[in-house]
Parts: structure tokens; C-alpha cells; sequence
């Protein structure tokens, strides 16, 4: 038996060494679709690897280089490691991609940096994309401080409550079209406990500047309270903000889910599916996981706008979008190419092909008087519309802003500022420290950065 | 982590003596054919020197920079500044704390009951080699699914086997509401500590097993007939036989759990109080983009790693020394 295991283990060092060797030997190669060689007809494209960009990537042989005869070089990292590549790809300008996926965080100080190509000039020539369809809010999100365009959504997001409607009739509950967040929290009470097991709500709770601080921050917003106020003075310590942080807190830990310093969108997501919560405040793009064939709670579910208090509207808004690299040799290829992925075309092209219900939708007007899309997703199709309308992402708060920005604050030190501020509240989430200590702590960090933006 | 590679003094085996002695009569075609032995493995030293020194020198020199790759324009040459930040920064202070506590503690624990498993795998019984294999399984995991399961399928406090089983245990005894404890954010360290010795007791227990079947037989038998009972024969054979096996267990042990990423990453995400030096430089890294401070933050942990190797080795190469002086 040893000896067999031995032998087995040699083998097994053995095989592991080859296969670290290879794997070193593949890496000096160089990753990716080889370098921007002087051929006119293919594009480097570099894209994260949500399930959106991975269908977009079946179906571009067929479709996009058939018609153009524009081959398509696709690289697909998860999005941290897609982040740090893009930033080490367009910080030196390589040129190694024409075209990469950013989102409306990234576009203002990419564009700062100068490392974004305005795309303007092609959107006024092409008018079979019609940028006019295109969201506003959307627009705007991915418009630099000197006014122009320099990137095209793939699909949008903003954030909406969800709720179990069979669960509120039979307690006799009545969700408003628009409640407040003390509505919320009152339905929260009662819907605790409806069925065994069942929490009232479910908040994300884990630590991460994507995590817990986007919808935390859009209820310090409705409430009133902002990160910064439009001189870069941290405001983490004004009494509104510790209002909202503190009701957040207090919400989950009264009727929120069991372990919530871990759960994130992923956690919520399934608590919600297995009926764990009556309520679940998040992202737009998690109905469509609800909605899904297969899924227990499919058609119970009920979609009303992002509560408020102090603000009209208080969804977030979050979009992947197409930039194309400056230092690009082939814009008008790239062009092509992203006028294509964001175009009405595809969006049709996959609800035929796929299935409507995973159209990369929330950019353009026309895909909510689609017929055949709303067919899919009449539930909460109109809701997202107008929550990605509503959003305001230059003025989402009560006061003037420095910098754009809902769920974050846009500013490259945002997402360490944020992370690290997330692990104090999460903390108060868990308990093991007040809400004053855990923001204390977090305005410290907020003046540093604050002090380097003045 | 970086090693120092250091070229042999003495040409590889077989030349020494008739190297050393040719040397002095005939310089040229002598040390050309030290030279002729040596050339075969130049390759594979500059490979080594590239792929583990170079990466490490540029860390050091990337780490004198501040350098945010967000704003790519204000590179600049800073001097020692990042050190200093590290050495003041709070949360990079607490998390050396962190890592000292997570390792010392996954490292004791995991020691201690993989001693106790080894014992009891050392006396013969029926099944000994299936259960061997399955208290073995553990550490074949892969770390980040191993911290996966242990997030969601144990301490889980909706659908945990942890709080299930006490639900169905209670529940034998008519209790309806038992207590269900949030383990993770009652006691984040301790969870994510759980972890780590579920996977390394094996590691342990195997280190101590082979210690226990390398023991003399005669030596035993003969404190046996000298009247010593269990207790005394553990107490002054086996722990004094098995000191070098611990020794090299708590060395190994240490050395992979003060890199450990996978289970703080993926049941905390640093939070609560968990980040240890390995998430934090990370958070610098990917989070921040700070290049700068991330590599100072790097090169004192290599810094802070080889003095605390330096000593441990030194602990145990005496021990080396002193087992060839007893033979």
C-alpha cells in the first residue's frame, strides 16, 4: 500500500513538474491573441468573463466575421485579473488590445489618462447604431469631464428590490411601488419568520468595494449623506451618513440573512432562490437568475423600484462597456466590432438563437418595446428601464458632488478606500465593533485620500 | 518566496580530488576540465537565477518607487518612503499579528492532533490502511475548495451541517428552537483556523507517523522488560525519538501556512479581522494598484521569512549535527 503510494506520488512530482514547466514555457509566450500585427481584418479584443461576453464570443465567427471578414482575437480574464491587465496594457499603451471591456468606473479616469479613444466621430457616421437608443444615464456614465464618448455599454445595471408576492398575500402585506426604506424595514419585521426559516430581508454584507459598499452607499445617499462633499472633505462622520450606515446595520442584523458578513451578491442570490428571504435588495441583472428556467421561485416574485428616503430615485447604475484603446492601429475595425456587440442586431441575434432572457439588455430604449423581449421578461423589464432611466450618476445624492459616481465615488483610490471601509462596516454587521468605531476609522482613511484629490 | 542560490564550492562529485590536486602542476587543461563538468549544469543555474532572483531584484527596485499604475505619469523614484508606510500602516501592522496567530495556532493545534491520530495509526488493527488513506484526504484537497466546502457546507448558519446536525441532534431531545450560532462572524479567526488544521493535520500526521515506525523495537521491548509502564515509555522514548519529526513538521507547517491566501480569501475576504500578510499584499496589489507599497510590503515579509527560517533551520540542523555526534 505505501509503496504503491509511493510510486504513485513520484509519478504524480513527476507529472506536476512537466506540467508546471509547460504551463512556465506557455506563459513566456505571452498570453493573449499574439501582438498588433500590420493585418487589416482582425482585432485584439480583451473581455472579462461574465456569461454575456462568453455568448458574445460563441457567436462572433459566425456572425461578425462572416459579415466583415474581420477576425476577432478574444482574451477572457475574471475581473480582477481583467482589470489589472487592461490598466497594465493601456497605462503603457501597448497596443496589444484595440478593444477591451471597461465599466463606467474606469471610463473617467481612463479618459483623463488619455488612454481612451473619443468615439464620437463614429457614432455620428454610424447611424445604423443609433446612439440616440442608447440610455442616457448610460451615456453620461461613460462621458469624460472634457464631454466626450468614450465607450459603448454592453449591457447596464442599476438596483431594485425584490420581493416574494405570494409570500406578502398570504400575510397580507402590501409592497408600494415606491417604499421607503422605513417601509422596507417594517415589511422586513413582518415578513420575518413567514415561513420556516425565512429572514425578512436579505442585505449583502461582505467585505468589498463591489460588495457591500453599492447598495450601503445608495442608502447614504437617499439618506442624505455622501463619501465626499464637492471640496473632497470626507463626510464619513456627518450625522446623516452614520443614520444610514447605522439603519443598514441594524436592518440585517434584526431581519436580515444568518451570516451576512459573508454574504455578497452570490450568497443573497441563492438565498433568495431557496427561499431563505422574503426580500432582496440588489442588482437589476439578478432577476434574470430568478426568472431563469429551473428556478423554484420563477414567476413569484415582484420588482419594485429602489427604495428611498430624502431623493427620488436611488437604484445604482453599473454598466460594461467597450473602450477602445488610443494607441489602436485599426479604430476603424475596432469600431466596427463594438458597434456590432452593442448593436440592436445582436440583441436580437441572441434572443433568437439563445433566449431573450439572456439579451445583454439595460442599454438601449428600444429593447424595452421589443416585443419579443418583454414576452420573456415582462416582470421586470419596465422596472429596470426606469431604474437605469432614473439614475443620476452626476447628482445621486442631496448635495453637489466632486466627482460623478452612485454606488462609488469615481476616483482610482475609490476601490482600496472602499474595501477597506467595507471590512469596519462588515465588522458592525457581525457585531464586534459599534457603527461610531467602525466609522471613525473609515473617515480617517477617507481625509487621506480626500487630502490627495484637493 | 525567494531562495539564495549559491554556486558550489567544490566541483560536482567525483572531481574534488583530482581537481584540487592538477591545479597547482598543470592550471590550464585542469580547470578547463573542472570547467568541462561544470558547463552541462550552467544552463540550469542561469535558468534558476531567472526565473527566482531576477523577478525578486525587480521587486526590490519597483519597491523604492512610488508607483500607482492608475496614474501611470507620477512615477517617481521615493526612497524608503514605502517601507516607512508599511511600518506605520495600521491595518498592514495587524495583519502581521494575524499571521503570526493564524500560523502559530494552525501549526500547535494541527501538531498536537496529528500526534494523537499517529499514535493510534501505529498500533495494527482491521482497516488500518482505509482509514489511513481517508484521514489522509484532506490534505489532498484543493485549499480554495476545501475553504469553499468549510464556508458553505459547514458553518453555513442557514443550511450547515454544523448548526443541522445540532438542529437534528437537539431535536432528539424535544428541542425546537436550538441555538444556531453565525460561527464565521462569531468567531471569524477561529473558523478560518478550523480550516487550515483540517488540512494539515494529515500533513502532520504523516511527518509523525513515519517518526513512530522508525522507533527501535528492542529499545521498546527492553523498557517494557525494565518494568515502565505506557505513559513513562511515551514520556522518555518516544516524544525524545520523535523531537527531529516535530521539529520538521512545525518548520514545513509554518512555512506553508504563513502563505496561506485561499482560506482567508474565500471564507472572510480579510474581513473581521482576518487579512493576514498574504491578503493584504494582495488588497495592496489589485485593489489599490499601489505597486510600490505592495512590493516594499513583499520584501519585508522574504525579509521577516528568511530570519525566521534562518533560526528555525539553525534549531534544526543542530539536531542533524547532534544525531551524527550520538552515532
Amino acid at each position: 500500500m505505501l509503496h504503491l503510494q509511493q510510486r504513485r506520488s513520484r509519478l504524480s512530482v513527476r507529472l506536476g513538474t512537466g506540467a508546471a514547466l509547460t504551463a512556465l514555457l506557455a506563459g513566456c509566450s505571452g498570453a493573449g491573441g499574439g501582438s498588433a500585427s500590420g493585418d487589416k481584418d482582425s482585432i485584439n479584443v480583451l473581455m472579462v468573463n461574465n456569461p454575456q461576453m462568453v455568448q458574445l464570443q460563441k457567436l462572433t465567427a459566425a456572425n461578425f466575421t462572416k459579415e466583415t471578414g474581420i477576425e476577432v482575437h478574444f482574451t477572457v480574464l475574471p475581473e480582477n485579473d481583467v482589470r489589472d491587465k487592461i490598466t497594465q496594457d493601456f497605462s503603457n499603451q501597448a497596443g496589444q488590445y484595440d478593444v477591451a471591456t471597461i465599466s463606467n468606473f474606469e471610463v473617467p479616469f481612463y479618459a483623463k489618462n488619455g488612454w481612451l479613444h473619443p468615439l464620437d466621430e463614429y457614432t455620428a457616421k454610424d447611424k445604423a447604431f443609433d446612439q440616440k437608443d442608447i440610455l442616457k444615464p448610460l451615456q453620461e456614465s461613460l462621458t469624460a469631464q472634457d464631454g466626450k464618448l468614450y465607450a459603448e455599454p454592453f449591457y447596464g445595471e442599476s438596483s431594485f428590490l425584490m420581493y416574494r408576492k405570494d409570500v406578502f398575500a398570504e400575510k397580507n402585506l402590501k409592497m408600494p411601488a415606491k417604499p421607503t426604506w422605513q417601509q422596507v424595514a417594517d415589511l422586513a419585521a413582518k415578513a420575518d419568520g413567514a415561513k420556516s426559516g425565512m429572514k425578512g430581508i436579505c442585505l449583502r454584507g461582505l467585505p468589498g468595494w463591489g460588495e457591500v459598499i453599492a447598495p450601503l452607499t445608495t442608502v447614504v445617499n437617499t439618506m442624505g449623506g455622501t463619501w465626499f462633499d464637492k471640496d473632497w472633505n470626507a463626510r464619513l462622520d456627518s450625522p446623516e451618513f452614520k443614520k444610514a450606515v447605522q439603519f443598514y446595520v441594524d436592518l440585517v442584523k434584526k431581519h436580515g440573512e444568518a451570516g451576512a458578513p459573508q454574504s455578497g451578491y452570490a450568497e443573497c442570490l441563492n438565498n433568495m432562490t431557496q427561499g431563505k428571504t422574503a426580500m432582496w435588495y440588489d442588482a437589476t441583472a439578478g432577476a434574470g437568475s430568478l426568472e431563469a428556467a429551473g428556478s423554484p421561485v420563477r414567476g413569484k416574485v415582484g420588482y419594485v423600484a429602489a427604495p428611498v428616503e430624502k431623493t427620488d430615485t436611488s437604484g445604482w447604475l453599473y454598466t460594461w462597456a467597450w473602450g477602445m484603446q488610443k494607441a489602436s492601429k485599426k479604430t476603424d475595425s475596432a469600431w466596427k466590432f463594438i458597434s456590432w456587440a452593442s448593436g440592436k442586431d445582436y440583441e436580437n441575434l441572441v434572443g433568437k438563437k439563445v433566449g431573450w432572457p439572456d439579451v445583454p439588455a439595460g442599454k438601449r430604449a428600444s429593447t424595452y418595446s421589443n416585443k419579443d423581449y418583454l414576452k420573456d421578461a415582462s416582470a421586470f423589464a419596465s422596472v429596470t428601464q426606469q431604474a437605469i432611466a432614473g439614475a443620476n450618476p452626476r447628482d445621486p445624492g442631496t448635495q453637489p458632488r466632486p466627482t460623478v459616481g452612485i454606488q462609488f465615488v469615481d476616483i482610482p483610490e475609490f476601490t482600496d478606500l472602499g474595501t477597506k471601509v467595507s471590512q469596519e462596516i462588515s465588522s458592525a454587521i457581525a457585531g464586534r465593533q459599534s457603527v461610531s468605531d467602525a466609522l471613525k476609522a473609515s473617515q480617517a482613511l477617507a481625509e487621506k485620500v480626500g487630502k490627495e484629490q484637493k | 518566496m525567494s531562495t539564495s542560490v549559491s554556486t558550489p564550492e567544490v566541483s560536482p562529485a567525483g572531481a574534488p580530488a583530482d581537481a584540487a590536486a592538477p591545479r597547482k602542476a598543470r592550471k590550464g587543461p585542469g580547470r578547463a576540465r573542472v570547467w568541462a563538468t561544470r558547463a552541462p549544469l550552467l544552463p540550469a543555474l542561469i535558468f534558476l537565477i531567472a526565473v527566482t532572483q531576477l523577478p525578486f531584484v525587480a521587486t526590490v527596485v519597483i519597491s523604492f518607487f512610488d508607483w500607482n499604475s492608475l496614474s501611470p505619469d507620477s512615477r517617481s523614484f521615493n526612497a524608503f518612503a514605502n517601507y516607512g508606510e508599511v511600518f506605520s500602516d495600521p491595518s498592514l501592522r495587524d495583519s502581521v499579528f494575524t499571521t503570526v496567530w493564524l500560523t502559530a495556532g494552525v501549526v500547535i493545534v494541527s501538531v498536537v492532533l496529528g500526534l494523537l491520530l499517529a499514535l493510534l495509526l501505529d498500533r495494527a488493527f482491521i482497516g488500518r490502511g482505509f482509514v489511513r488513506t481517508l484521514l489522509i484526504t484532506p490534505f489532498l484537497l484543493v485549499p480554495v475548495s476545501a475553504a469553499l466546502m468549510w464556508k458553505h457546507l459547514l458553518y453555513n448558519p442557514e443550511y450547515g451541517l454544523l448548526n443541522g446536525g445540532w438542529a437534528w441532534f437537539t431535536g432528539l431531545f424535544g428541542v425546537d428552537t436550538p441555538a444556531q450560532p453565525d460561527w464565521i462572524s462569531d468567531m471569524p479567526l477561529a473558523a478560518v483556523a478550523a480550516a487550515l488544521i483540517w488540512q494539515w493535520t494529515p500533513f502532520m500526521m504523516l511527518i509523525l507517523l513515519a517518526g513512530l515506525q522508525s522507533r527501535s523495537a528492542e529499545q521498546m521491548e527492553a523498557a517494557r522488560l525494565d518494568g515502565a509502564n505506557a505513559w513513562q515509555m511515551f514520556c522518555y522514548l518516544t516524544l525524545p525519538h520523535l523531537r527531529r519529526y516535530l521539529e520538521l513538521g512545525v518548520l514545513l507547517g509554518s512555512i506553508y501556512i504563513v502563505q496561506n491566501f485561499d482560506a482567508v480569501f474565500t471564507i472572510t475576504a480579510g474581513g473581521l479581522g482576518t487579512a493576514n500578510l498574504p491578503y493584504t499584499i494582495y488588497q495592496t496589489f489589485y485593489q489599490a494598484h499601489e505597486y510600490g507599497l505592495a512590493s516594499a510590503a513583499g520584501v519585508v515579509v522574504v525579509i521577516g521569512t528568511i530570519v525566521v527560517a534562518t533560526f528555525a533551520l539553525r534549531v534544526v540542523s543542530s539536531l542533524f549535527s547532534e544525531e551524527a555526534n550520538r552515532a
